[in-house]
């Protein structure tokens, strides 16, 4: 902790606002730097291992679970596995979930919609969806979905009938959530690819439902 | 309204006044440094190597100081509670990482 130490401006009283796609502060570049250099000096790890799991990282992305959820729409058996071992489903399909805390898969239903968060931290189904965005990180996203689902909803542009009721899902580190969301209406003739398309990262959170076909070229 | 005056500092779900703040939904792109540190806490967690499991990961970042755990960036956090976690289990020693990170300091300040 002594590197912290030359810092005095930061105040409890301020949250850290998009503290993404910014720079470190330089001790903690620096401290990274030097756990990396030494964790790879004494052979815990390679430069090797380092590299690619940041390639693994890369690779990963919320279109996986795209075609995970696509799949489950096309496929009322598929999707019956997905919804007993999301983890095991996604296998199916290439994804490699081996080393993940295990996935439920949540189904909204016409009269059930599934919000997911994490109050504690920030657990999130990575191998499936990737990293998670930046506000499902935020203090405010954390604190407000178990106390305000709708009016959170309502700030992604998502309004539910009264009769929906919202189910607010609270991740832990040894389980995390995906939503499959619902079909759209005016689907029926489209292929899985075509349907994966219309499967968004948001929706597999669900802030929002799966975009609408006509909003899709 | 609720005070919240037992709640540990991470327990967030229903927290006033976070839980009136409008949620910034700006996306970001993770900076290397962000990478970099989930790539070592991943290989950390690893099933070939389980040095750092996801719940002492969790346990090391909610035990931070209240100043750190708001103030820091998320993967600020991370590296943090990794490192305290590694010079916790001796697979680091404070020693070695204060030195190597002053060696690290002084040979940018040259090439500067």
């Amino acid at each position: 902790m002594a590197e912290y130490h030359h810092h005095d401006h930061v105040h409890l009283d301020h949250a850290p606002i998009s503290d993404h796609g910014h720079e470190p502060r330089a001790e903690y570049r620096v401290l990274e730097r030097a756990v990396r250099e030494l964790l790879i000096e004494k052979g815990v790890v390679t430069a090797e291992d380092w590299r690619r799991q940041i390639e693994l990282m890369d690779s990963r992305n919320p279109s996986m679970g795209a075609r995970v959820i696509a799949r489950a729409w096309v496929d009322p058996a598929f999707k019956q596995r997905l919804l007993a071992d999301a983890k095991k489903a996604a296998d199916e399909l290439g994804i490699d979930t081996a080393n993940a805390p295990r996935v439920m898969a949540l189904e909204n239903t016409p009269t059930r919609h599934h919000l997911v968060t994490c109050t504690l931290c920030s657990c999130y189904p990575k191998a499936i969806l990737g990293i998670p965005p930046a506000w499902y990180k935020s203090e405010a996203y954390r604190a407000r979905a178990v106390k305000d689902p709708r009016g959170v909803l309502k700030e992604f542009g998502t309004e539910l009938p009264d009769n929906v009721e919202v189910r607010v899902m609270d991740s832990t580190a040894d389980l995390r959530y995906l939503v499959v969301p619902l079909r759209p209406a005016g689907t029926d003739g489209m292929t899985e690819e075509q349907l994966a398309d219309l499967v968004t990262r948001d929706s597999m959170i669900g802030v929002t439902a799966a975009r609408n076909p006509t909003s899709v070229s | 309204m609720a005070t919240h005056k037992h709640r540990a500092m991470h327990d967030l779900g229903g927290v006033e006044p976070t839980a009136s703040q409008a949620i910034d939904r700006t996306e970001h792109e993770l900076t290397q440094f962000d990478k970099s540190v989930d790539a070592l806490v991943g290989l950390m967690a690893h099933p070939s190597r389980r040095i750092i499991r996801v719940d002492e990961l969790r346990r090391a970042i909610e035990s931070l100081q209240p100043v750190q755990y708001h103030g820091l960036s998320y993967y600020e956090k991370w590296l943090q509670a990794a490192h305290d976690l590694l010079l916790e289990k001796d697979i680091l020693g404070e020693e070695e990482v204060m030195l190597r990170c002053a060696a690290i300091r002084e040979a940018e300040e040259k090439s500067s």
